[in-house]
């Protein structure tokens, strides 16, 4: 095992830990080595952003990170986005609002909209398709997943005033 | 795909990093965003013997005003340039042309030094430097030495750093208030690379120019100022005649390369069109418009 890493990290707040080579992407071992399969595994270079996770609170891509490099880190993937067996209120919306149908970008697209949701709680329209421009979906023309990240706009900005602190999409790492 | 094995080295300082490199003799790669080279090291098309990753040397990730100058370290993050009331303050440019570098989760962890060391002549970070009179700092086993725009890039992804230097911070001088500027690029996918980018900055008092600026992404191994151009401008006036004198030399000025993603002939094209906007819009911004 001379050639294997130790990696500790903490993903979607639980403190997490495996050995693995300093090569292996970051996606391949949240799926692999920590058995979160909900982070899928594209075009491993980048393009198509199904990988996308949160890294340190920060949307990137996981196919393009060593997983040595995210030692110390704190990671959400979509596993990390419900609480108390609730859905997300992105994840309701997608439900709602038809944004997907195989099902194979929604993990990475679910992250990049909160990612952009973050930076601008009040996109418009026109935002919101250049913010989902960083994941490919092949299924559903993207209509739907606009529409879907609309309406959640509006219910996390409701949200940040009335909800409990486990649904503010503030108060996510 | 997957990476092939190499050694991997996450040091704590730049000397430490330096050392890597020497003992590699070139046969390492430094490792800052690795949005560039992860891909490269995915499919196979790079298979270096080590990494020496950048990411765990504290004090090379800031941004600070120098002297009429602005200061980033080389590992500042894409993202951060971007949202930086700083970079919008005294360099407008560089966010705005920051915003076409990838897509926000790509800017999370691209890095300002990995994208100018790795020199894609098609990439916004290159021609904005270039345009922008900006220098780099590298250092290597025996000092430091800065390196202007025009001498960092040599060709097609490849600058005058030596194979045991690594770039540690860049530099530009403030752009001069009320200065008009911004950033234009044609991709076929948002998010791409460019086909045709142009920066350009405008400076001067209603219709006089006092400094033209245009440089370009995507047209040669390296970015170019366009300065045949920029002279029509400081000559003749920033007139609707001289925005159209100045896009028609600029076509003329480059020699682009045909390849898969277009013509020679489309790509000068592209030059003049995108040259005749970058400085109708840099002209309406002028005065802090």
């Amino acid at each position: 095992m001379s050639d294997t890493v130790l990696v500790r990290m903490t993903v979607n707040g639980q403190p997490r830990q495996g050995r693995c080579e300093a090569r292996k992407l970051l996606v391949d071992f949240l799926r692999e080595d920590l058995g979160l399969t909900g982070t899928h595994v594209g075009c491993e270079h980048g393009i198509c952003g199904a990988c996308t996770i949160f890294v340190n609170g920060e949307a990137a891509r996981s196919c393009l990170m060593f997983a040595v490099q995210a030692d110390g880190a704190e990671l959400t993937t979509v596993e990390g986005l419900t609480s108390d067996g609730k859905l997300h209120p992105l994840q309701e919306a997608f439900h709602e609002h038809h944004a997907l149908q195989c099902g194979f970008c929604t993990p990475g697209m679910l992250l990049a909209a909160l990612d952009l949701l973050r930076t601008n709680p009040e996109p418009t329209e026109a935002e919101i398709r250049e913010g989902l421009a960083a994941v490919l979906c092949r299924c559903t023309g993207y209509q739907g997943i606009v529409n879907a990240v609309v309406a959640a706009a509006g219910t996390l900005r409701d949200a940040v005033e009335s909800a409990p602190a486990s649904l503010r999409h503030d108060a996510l790492p | 795909m997957k990476p092939p094995k190499f050694d991997y080295h996450a040091p704590p300082t730049v000397d430490e990093a330096i050392a890597l490199l020497t003992r590699y003799g070139g046969e390492a790669k430094l490792l800052a965003g690795g949005q560039s080279l992860v891909p490269l090291l995915n499919f196979r098309l790079s298979r270096p013997a080590a990494l020496v990753d950048l990411n765990r040397i504290p004090g090379l990730a800031y941004i600070r005003e120098v002297d009429g100058h602005v200061r980033l370290g080389a590992m500042t993050r894409q993202r951060t340039i971007e949202f930086s009331p700083v970079v919008r303050r005294r360099l407008p440019l560089l966010a705005e042309a920051t915003a076409f570098v990838g897509h926000l989760p790509i800017r999370t962890r691209g890095t300002i030094g990995g994208s100018l060391a790795h020199a894609d002549p098609a990439a916004e970070y290159p021609a904005t430097l270039t345009a922008l009179g900006g220098e780099v700092v590298v250092r290597g086993p025996s000092g430091e030495r800065t390196l202007q725009a025009d001498d960092l890039f040599q060709s097609y992804l490849a600058t005058a750093l030596a194979a045991d230097e690594i770039l540690v911070e860049v530099r530009f001088p403030a752009m001069p208030e009320g200065a008009g500027f911004a950033f234009e690029e044609f991709s076929r996918r948002h998010g791409d690379f460019a086909i045709v980018g142009i920066a350009a900055m405008v400076t001067g008092q209603g219709a006089s120019c006092t400094a033209a600026r245009l440089a370009t992404a995507g047209v040669g191994p390296f970015p170019a100022r366009l300065r045949g151009a920029e002279e029509i401008l400081e000559r003749d006036g920033l007139t609707e005649a001289a925005i159209e004198a100045a896009a028609d030399r600029a076509a003329t000025l480059v020699d682009p390369p045909s390849d898969i993603h277009a013509s020679a002939a489309y790509r000068r094209n592209l030059t003049r069109v995108l040259t005749g906007r970058v400085l109708r819009r840099a002209i309406a911004r002028m005065g802090g418009a």
